[in-house]
């Protein structure tokens, strides 16, 4: 039990109420007055009822829901088989960079270029160069279907960066963890496994699902190659009807989609930071 | 077994221009209790990380039951599974139970069955009086507890020689007496140790042998009495006045 709080700690926690009551009113106020006035910038802006009519139509976004809404359902597949993959071949490039040896020098060279190379690259020129160029190859076997294509040229733009995150988190474990583990006779592989990775991981999921978010949008990228996502199905409305209510819907569905992970991701990070320093005032 | 369990023969080991051994000897019999002194970076974690093979000599040898485990055809993790090391950090792994530390090794590397691990594995743990913390995880146990699980773990391989790097170095003074004394049971009941330290009380009662480092060779070795009592080198002597000046004799 703890003794009671002294009139000073009292008045200091009284205080300390008082402030925190003021600063949300004020961020409350602040807020609210900036929303009234955008509000009434934009709607006071002499084109505002055309852009209203061709970008904000309710009737236009309750005739295109159904068509990107299955449209998203292909960008959802996308996301979850590149989201997997990207694991996969991340985590791959990252232990092969972290190679020790002669030996390997051949591999860590080819995954250093790998990731320099893909993390150079603009994703929609990957997308060009992988939706167009393997298909006119001609080889037998060789997937023509925008799906596959495109998730392969995100796969291999995101790995690299994902390669990168797991790279800093193996290196972020400390070496006198891999001097027990193979003191004790474990193997690298068994090193790895069993000690060092189930660590790194922990360090970065927070940038993990960063990159996560970052995915869920640029799996609309796939339009360009032709697939029929919820983008493409917007564009096909928007030609068809000549308003672009369609994008916004699109938009706002991407950003819905965004939300959650961005929150999970929010709340991972922030129990990281309060494991690393519990207690602390800063 | 006749000869010595362990044997370092002219270690020689440098990182880059710093020659840090220059040649080493070291041979540790069975059931014996060598005490490595020197002063700080005199090369002791050096010769011990050598002799553990977690570093490669530049020269020289080392053997494990006569068997010259510095050649490179050797597998080197089957080497380390022969010997336990505790560090002076401890080095326990943060994300698994103090339990889950110690039945690591015998169950993945060793290959023994589950049961008769955790069975030791408890036994050991109430021998050094940490059983009911099996449970918890290492940054919620004091520097002596995670030590003495360290040393715990090291044992759990069933080791031919154990090989301690300074290990009350980080600890508290109050708690340096809990480690040493699990130390001491160690040797007790027959353990080979080599043993690096600045605890020259510990070493006088507790080791066979003390073996001054100097210059990147073993200056002298003897009975504590003898090296610790009478040196005969004068560098030896300057090392343990400046020990005395510390107050740790
Ligand atoms: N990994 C390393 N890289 C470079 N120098 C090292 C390394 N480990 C030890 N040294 C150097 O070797 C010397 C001996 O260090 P060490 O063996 O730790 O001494 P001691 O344990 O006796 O204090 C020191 O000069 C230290 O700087
Ligand atoms: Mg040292």
């Amino acid at each position: 039990m703890l003794p009671e709080p002294s009139a000073l700690e009292l008045s200091r926690r009284a205080w300390r109420r008082r402030r925190a009551r003021r600063s949300t009113l004020v961020a409350l106020a602040s807020t609210l007055l900036f929303a009234v006035v955008a509000y009434l910038v934009v709607t006071s802006a002499p084109g505002w009822p055309r852009v209203q009519a061709t970008f904000f139509s309710p009737s236009v976004a309750w005739e295109s829901l159904p068509e990107i809404l299955s449209g998203l359902w292909l960008n959802l597949q996308v996301l979850l088989v590149g989201g997997v993959s990207v694991l996969a071949v991340g985590l791959l490039v990252a232990l092969t960079r972290t190679l020790r040896g002669a030996a390997f020098a051949p591999l860590r060279l080819l995954a250093t270029g790998y990731v320099d190379l893909f993390r150079g690259i603009p994703l929609i020129i990957v997308l060009y160069l992988v939706g167009f160029g393997f298909p006119a190859l001609g080889l037998q076997g060789m997937p023509t279907s925008p799906f596959v294509l495109g998730t392969i040229a995100i796969v291999l733009t995101y790995s690299a960066y994902v390669a990168e995150v797991f790279r800093a988190g193996i290196e972020s474990v400390h070496p006198s963890q891999r001097a027990a583990a193979r003191s004790l006779g474990l193997t690298h592989r068994q090193t790895m496994r069993i000690v060092v990775l189930p660590q790194a991981l922990r360090t970065v999921t927070p940038a993990l699902l960063n990159d996560f978010v970052a995915l869920q949008k640029d799996v609309g990228l796939i339009s360009v190659l032709g697939a029929i996502d919820a983008v493409r199905s917007a564009q096909i409305l928007v030609g068809q009807s000549f308003n672009f209510t369609p994008y916004v819907v699109a938009g706002l569905l991407f950003v819905l989609l965004a939300i959650p992970s961005a929150r999970i991701a929010d709340a991972v990070s922030a129990r990281a930071r309060r494991r690393q320093q519990s207690g602390s005032l800063l | 077994m006749s000869g010595p369990v362990l044997e370092v023969r002219s270690v020689v080991k440098a990182f880059g221009d710093n020659v840090v051994l220059r040649g080493v000897d070291l041979s540790v019999a069975e059931h014996q209790v060598v005490a490595l002194i020197g002063g700080s970076g005199s090369g002791k974690s050096t010769l011990l990380r050598c002799a553990s093979l977690l570093e490669t000599v530049d020269d020289g040898q080392v053997l494990l039951d006569g068997e010259d485990v510095t050649d490179p055809r050797i597998d080197a993790d089957q080497v380390r599974r022969r010997m336990g090391v505790v560090f002076q950090a401890y080095n326990l792994f943060p994300h698994l139970s103090v339990l889950d530390n110690v039945t690591l090794a015998p169950t993945v590397v060793h290959g023994r069955p589950k049961a008769e691990v955790l069975e030791e594995a408890h036994t050991l743990l109430a021998r050094i009086g940490l059983s009911d913390k099996a449970g918890e995880y290492p940054d919620r146990l004091s520097g002596g507890q995670q030590q003495r699980v360290a040393i715990v773990r090291a044992l759990a391989v069933h080791p031919r020689v154990l090989l301690l790097d300074e290990i009350t170095s980080a600890l508290d003074p109050e708690l340096v007496g809990e480690v040493l004394s699990v130390v001491r049971e160690v040797a007790a009941q027959g353990m080979t140790i080599v043993m690096a330290t600045h605890e020259m009380g510990f070493a006088r009662q507790v080791a066979d042998t003390v073996a001054f480092l100097d210059g990147g060779v073993v200056l002298e070795s003897g009975p504590p009495q003898q090296v610790l009592g009478d040196p005969v080198e004068a560098r030896t002597r300057q090392f343990l006045s400046r020990v005395i000046d510390a107050g740790r004799l």
